[in-house]
């Protein structure tokens, strides 16, 4: 692709024209950077050399919060605010690393509502994700039928525990509130509800050829360079490694529950093009729709905050915990000094990693086709920046 | 491997920069490395047949007061499903560390986040720029000493 990158351009009269590399800049503001991003564009004509993310106008300094906090339960709202789109994940992350520093264990019944919460987050999430790809891909449709059914899972959120964006729900020991009255019946009707419609986007979007010409052997990303990068989630499943911390790596009860972990194949194009990373998010809610109803079918009687201790106070130590997010690996790395406040506190989010391969994988392509392949990794900018 | 094999390996082939190794008693098994020689051991805990660390799933910097700074990293292994941490400590006074970016490319980002936020140099790091804050930003904000500044370019900071 580069062998006729300055091609010496002859008049018809003798004359040479020089050809040269030209710097465009793309967002901040920018409906298809997903937030506040800007990429630095290198480009020859239409061909793209290299791109240069620049980020951090979103930077909120979460973990200088997470130090000057006086107890450690102060840090969940924050932890909400990384990924916005997905805020029980974030939450659940931090809670799971406190509760290994403090050695609890808290009652199934809470472990099944986090699943259940946890699953519905993914859902609305990817929903999100693939909602606006589409958008950023010239269609509109997709988008209302996709936040139509976001609506109702914000619906059950709002429920459970009044917010339908931030939560703070997931607590250190157990949830704030239990599940109303009603809640399983309204979640399994919204699950009978919603599986069929996977069908439906799939039929407007997924193998709609326009869509298909766009995504397919775009922006391919090899998995030896998804790993070395330290990719996640959709992103690494999207080019064929069959990982899933959520199965890898277990936590909470997801080992009691029977679903698939869903890679890319390469069905239309490349293993690892961007219509890879999509149909992975699109086949990934069908899956947390099946985690959902057997969650609901075995979920246990209990007190859900029986657990949770009056006094938060960890013996001094370090950990890494990490969980499967709705973007991947969200990593939370917390030192506690023995006091009630974290020392520190580290938040490697997933959409960070993740944006920082993108030079490699736009290499080469056209202009637009950086729209998709942008689009296609599912940044959040409140995670990116923290 | 168990986190003893791994740090048995290790001892035997850098006996003398392994500083300190704790397995038992702390909830993350950790390895302490000779800060000049987390390179070396990096290239071998990423090559070695049996270790095969290939993911780098997070670096930290992080201020341990008293003039101590560090750099924490958390590795795991796609192939052999087994985690390490791997700690190295600087003086603050001269923070210099080997960068690993060569080696993980995702450490890329990640070192250039640490010197942004603590102010740890990564020797040989391809383009060590600040990450999260403008780059004429005054100081380390992560430093256990820093103070906010009350001017940024002139115009107040509120609060």
């Amino acid at each position: 692709m580069f062998e006729n990158a300055h091609p010496i351009v002859k008049t018809s009269n003798g004359r040479t024209l020089r050809s040269e590399e030209m710097i465009i800049n793309m967002g901040p503001q920018h409906p298809s950077t997903h937030g506040v991003l800007r990429l630095e564009l290198v480009v020859d004509g239409e061909i793209v050399v290299d791109v240069i993310p620049h980020i951090g106008y979103l930077h909120r300094c979460f973990e200088k919060h997470c130090e000057a906090m006086t107890n450690y339960q102060q840090v969940i709202p924050y932890c909400d605010r990384l990924d916005y789109t997905a805020a029980m994940n974030m939450e659940y992350g931090y809670v799971l690393g406190v509760e290994k520093l403090l050695g609890i264990h808290v009652p199934e019944r809470v472990e099944y509502i986090r699943v259940i919460m946890l699953e519905l987050q993914r859902i609305a999430s990817h929903l999100i994700a693939l909602g606006t790809y589409g958008l950023d891909i010239g269609a509109f449709t997709p988008f209302l039928f996709m936040f139509r059914d976001r609506e109702r899972i914000l619906d059950l959120f709002e429920t459970t525990c009044g917010a339908r964006l931030l939560y703070n729900y997931i607590w250190i020991g157990g949830v704030s509130h239990d599940l109303p009255p009603g809640f399983i019946d309204k979640a399994k009707a919204f699950c009978k509800y919603f599986r069929p419609n996977i069908k439906e986007f799939n039929d407007l979007l997924t193998y709609n050829d326009i869509f298909i010409k766009r995504t397919a052997n775009v922006g391919i990303l090899p998995a030896d360079v998804a790993i070395a990068y330290g990719c996640s989630g959709p992103m690494l499943r999207g080019s064929g490694v069959n990982w899933d911390l959520r199965r890898d790596d277990p936590y909470s009860v997801y080992n009691k529950f029977q679903w698939e972990v869903q890679i890319g194949k390469g069905e239309v194009g490349t293993v690892g093009d961007c219509w890879d990373r999509y149909i992975v998010r699109m086949r990934e809610m069908e899956q947390s729709i099946n985690i959902i109803e057997q969650a609901l079918a075995q979920i246990p009687d209990g007190d859900v905050q029986s657990a949770i201790p009056k006094r938060i106070r960890p013996n001094a130590g370090d950990l890494y915990v990490r969980t499967e997010s709705a973007r991947g690996e969200i990593g939370f790395y917390i030192i506690s000094d023995g006091t009630a406040s974290p020392y520190r506190v580290k938040g490697r989010s997933p959409a960070f990693v993740n944006l920082s391969v993108l030079p490699e994988i736009s290499r080469g392509y056209m202009i637009a086709d950086i729209i998709a392949i942008t689009g296609s990794t599912d940044i959040v900018l409140g995670e990116v920046d923290r | 491997m168990t986190p003893q094999q791994i740090s048995e390996k290790l001892k035997s082939q850098f006996s003398d920069n392994i500083l300190d190794v704790k397995i038992d008693g702390v909830l993350d098994p950790f390895v302490k490395i000779a800060a000049s020689h987390i390179k070396e051991v990096a290239i071998f805990l990423r090559e070695d047949a049996d270790l095969q660390f290939d993911y780098l799933m997070c670096l930290s910097g992080v201020d341990y007061g008293k003039n101590v700074l560090g750099v924490v990293y958390h590795l795991a292994s796609m192939q052999h499903r087994h985690k390490i941490t791997v700690k190295v400590e600087i003086p603050a006074d001269n923070p210099e560390v080997p960068s690993v970016s060569s080696i993980w490319p995702t450490a890329n980002w990640h070192e250039r986040e640490a010197y942004d936020m603590i102010g740890i140099k990564f020797i040989g790091h391809p383009d060590l720029r600040r990450m999260l804050l403008p780059e004429d930003w005054d100081g380390h904000p992560l430093r256990k000493d820093y103070k906010v500044p009350e001017f940024y370019q002139g115009m107040k900071v509120p609060y």
